[in-house]
């Protein structure tokens, strides 16, 4: 500075932008299409209530995973583990006489302390190692859950006390809470990634060891990532059990919800935010027109998660994004460089 | 089961698990990438034994002059197919590609084979269930035997071959330093691909004696890739040799869970495997010697 007469400061020079005309007017938008999904008990037949719920939590997973391995460089095969979790700490709070609906957060609670242990061991291994790592922990969770005598081993159980409700009841419950918890968690997630957090956590993803040297602790903020993700992975399930009622520890535990989960992120498109909910409702619609195809809708999603990874590794709202630089939920900074520009050309 | 019985059980299947994890460590040394179709390549191989054993009555012995190969070249293909051009996208890419590969590839080989169970035992004479006598109580089956020896053979030809050849060292220099090693005309691609194609040739190996003594579903791949894996980084998934170590250690804490309880088996295989990982955390905090040293740079 100062060598030149004509230099600008940085200030002047470049504006700084966190929203942008289009953010607002889409967060507008998704408030208005919340407030009237919120009344959708009032409204929409029992299929259709059903269809949502499933949506929400696929949603939640979708945002979850993604922000692990899109932001944080983590890809997990492993979530499964914190969905069958969540799922069985509903079923042995309700065991112990907790109203169920009360049991999902606190049940979620549960999982996310569970998380902090666990990444200290897990969090030390990275990428293919860290994935296989994620699901070797699942693995071992489903075995120590079959355990407890309440779940009748391999042949699973029933939530049971969500009897008490009549079934329009059950839905409409099912329904807000899914709503709800899928609402609380984006927005929190979104927080945590606009947050010097989410600064921090994109800059280990895309080097460590830069990261590390201007001070960022690596390890604890990969952890706040990884236990946030391990409560909504547990919320996710949670709210599967209470929407389906019938629990088998093989099924709620299976790796193909991370396949699923990959799926969504891959094809919505890691790394963005929006991507994850594109993925999530391809997903629930590739679900509703081919799920009933069996074995040919799971070669459907391997083909075509393996093509995403081969040639459109961005996912298809990581293409629009760079092609048309639209960012309708921004959580980065962008740097606009008109005013840069404008003063550069006003100096003598 | 005593547990001197366990643990020479414990041992022999600890050969059956380091063959399997030989082709995933190999990969991984070279490439630092961990193939997660790795189990399921496994499984094909199993399959191409199968389909020559019942369909043609062709000996696996003999069918593996062939599968071995044509493994090496898929090997080869897969490399180029799928490792090579994801790795271009980063280090995460190639998880999901090959996470998606397996995938695919399990729900082909469903809708080819169903679900049941499919075994060479049928075709292999009397090597599947004989044994040998070592003392009271304590049988070693032959074929157990046999896998340990392939297993050891496998390892000790792979490590001369890494050690003593022009090819080898060119390998352990693509997986060194695979930027430097074009300056001195290898290509770290061309490299890349023969490890891919000697991974596969184990694997190959690897899916003959699987379908001899578990047979194989259509979905074994997953158990598969989470054992090699685990035996891989039990041993410290960077040197051949402590991949077998490895396999061992894993091979024997199931077989002393098994006596524990029926799920004490896997249980315990997957508990050791995160002590190990436990250990390493804790052994990685500066040591003594490191303390001293930094406190030198102070003073």
């Amino acid at each position: 500075m100062g060598m030149m007469p004509g230099s600008v400061t940085q200030t002047e020079a470049l504006r700084i932008e966190r929203w942008t005309r289009t953010a607002v007017i889409a967060i507008g938008a998704i408030v208005v299409a919340l407030v009237v999904l919120a009344f959708g008990p009032m409204f929409l037949g029992a299929d259709a209530i059903g269809s949502l719920t499933r949506l929400f939590i696929y949603v939640i997973l979708a945002v979850m995973w993604n922000a692990l391995a899109g932001y944080g460089g983590m890809v997990s095969i492993g979530q499964q583990g914190f969905f069958g979790l969540g799922a069985y700490f509903v079923i042995r709070l309700a065991g112990f006489g907790l109203n169920p609906y009360v049991a999902i957060l606190v049940g979620a609670v549960g999982v996310g302390l569970l998380s902090v242990p666990i990444s200290a061991i897990i969090l030390k291994l990275t990428e293919g190692r860290f994935a296989i790592a994620t699901w070797v922990v699942a693995e071992l969770a489903v075995l120590l859950v079959m355990f407890d005598p309440i779940i009748n081993g391999e042949t699973g159980t029933s939530l049971s006390q969500l009897m008490a409700y009549s079934p329009s009841v059950h839905r409409a419950l099912t329904y807000w809470s899914a709503l709800g918890f899928m609402v609380a968690l984006l927005a929190v997630m979104f927080a945590l990634l606009r947050s010097p957090i989410g600064a921090s956590i994109q800059a280990i993803r895309d080097d460590t060891d830069a990261a590390e040297a201007v001070g960022v602790k690596v390890l604890n903020t990969k952890r706040i990532l990884y236990v946030l993700a391990a409560f909504g992975g547990a919320v996710a399930g949670a709210l599967w059990v209470a929407s389906t009622i019938t629990f088998q520890p093989n099924s709620f535990f299976s790796v193909q919800w991370s396949a699923f989960m990959i799926f969504m992120a891959l094809v919505g498109g890691i790394g963005t935010f929006e991507g994850a909910i594109v993925g999530a409702i391809i997903f629930f619609l590739v679900e509703n027109f081919l799920g009933s195809t069996g074995v040919w809708y799971l070669i459907f999603l391997g083909a075509t998660a393996l093509a995403f990874a081969l040639f459109l590794p961005r996912g298809i709202w990581g293409t629009v994004e760079r092609r048309f630089g639209i960012n309708l939920l921004p959580v980065g900074y962008r740097v606009r460089l008109e005013a840069l520009r404008a003063s550069l050309s006003r100096r003598p | 089961m005593n547990w001197i019985g366990a643990l020479v059980q414990g041992i022999l299947l600890g050969g059956h698990y380091a063959l399997i994890a030989c082709g995933l460590a190999f990969m991984y040394s070279v490439m630092r990438i961990i193939n997660l179709a790795h189990g399921t390549l496994v499984v094909v191989a199993s399959f191409a034994f199968w389909v020559l054993a019942a369909n043609w009555g062709i000996n696996p012995f003999l069918a593996a002059i062939g599968v071995v190969p044509a493994m090496a070249l898929l090997g080869w293909g897969f490399q180029r197919g799928v490792l090579d051009p994801s790795s271009r996208f980063g280090l995460l890419v190639p998880i999901l590609a090959t996470f998606g590969f397996a995938i695919l590839v399990n729900n082909l080989l469903f809708l080819q084979f169903g679900a049941s169970p499919h075994s060479l035992a049928p075709y292999i004479g009397t090597l599947s269930y004989s044994s040998w006598t070592i003392g009271p109580d304590l049988y070693v089956g032959k074929l157990a035997v046999l896998i340990f020896v392939v297993a050891v053979a496998l390892f000790g030809g792979l490590s001369l071959f890494l050690a003593k050849t022009q090819l080898g060292r060119a390998i352990r220099a693509t997986s060194e330093d695979p930027a430097t090693v074009g300056l001195v005309g290898i290509s770290a691609r061309k490299i890349n691909a023969i490890a891919a194609a000697i991974a596969l040739g184990t694997v190959g190996i690897a899916g003959m004696f699987l379908v001899m003594r578990d047979g194989v579903t259509p979905y074994s791949g997953m158990a598969v890739l989470l054992f090699a894996f685990e035996a891989a980084e039990i041993g410290g998934a960077d040197s051949l040799w402590r991949t077998l170590l490895g396999g061992m250690i894993l091979g024997v804490a199931q077989s002393f869970g098994a006596l524990l309880s029926p799920q004490g088996f896997l249980i315990a295989g997957h508990s050791v495997f995160l002590l190990i990982v436990i250990g390493r955390v804790v052994l990685s905090k500066p040591s003594l010697g490191q303390i001293k040293a930094r406190l030198a740079q102070w003073v």
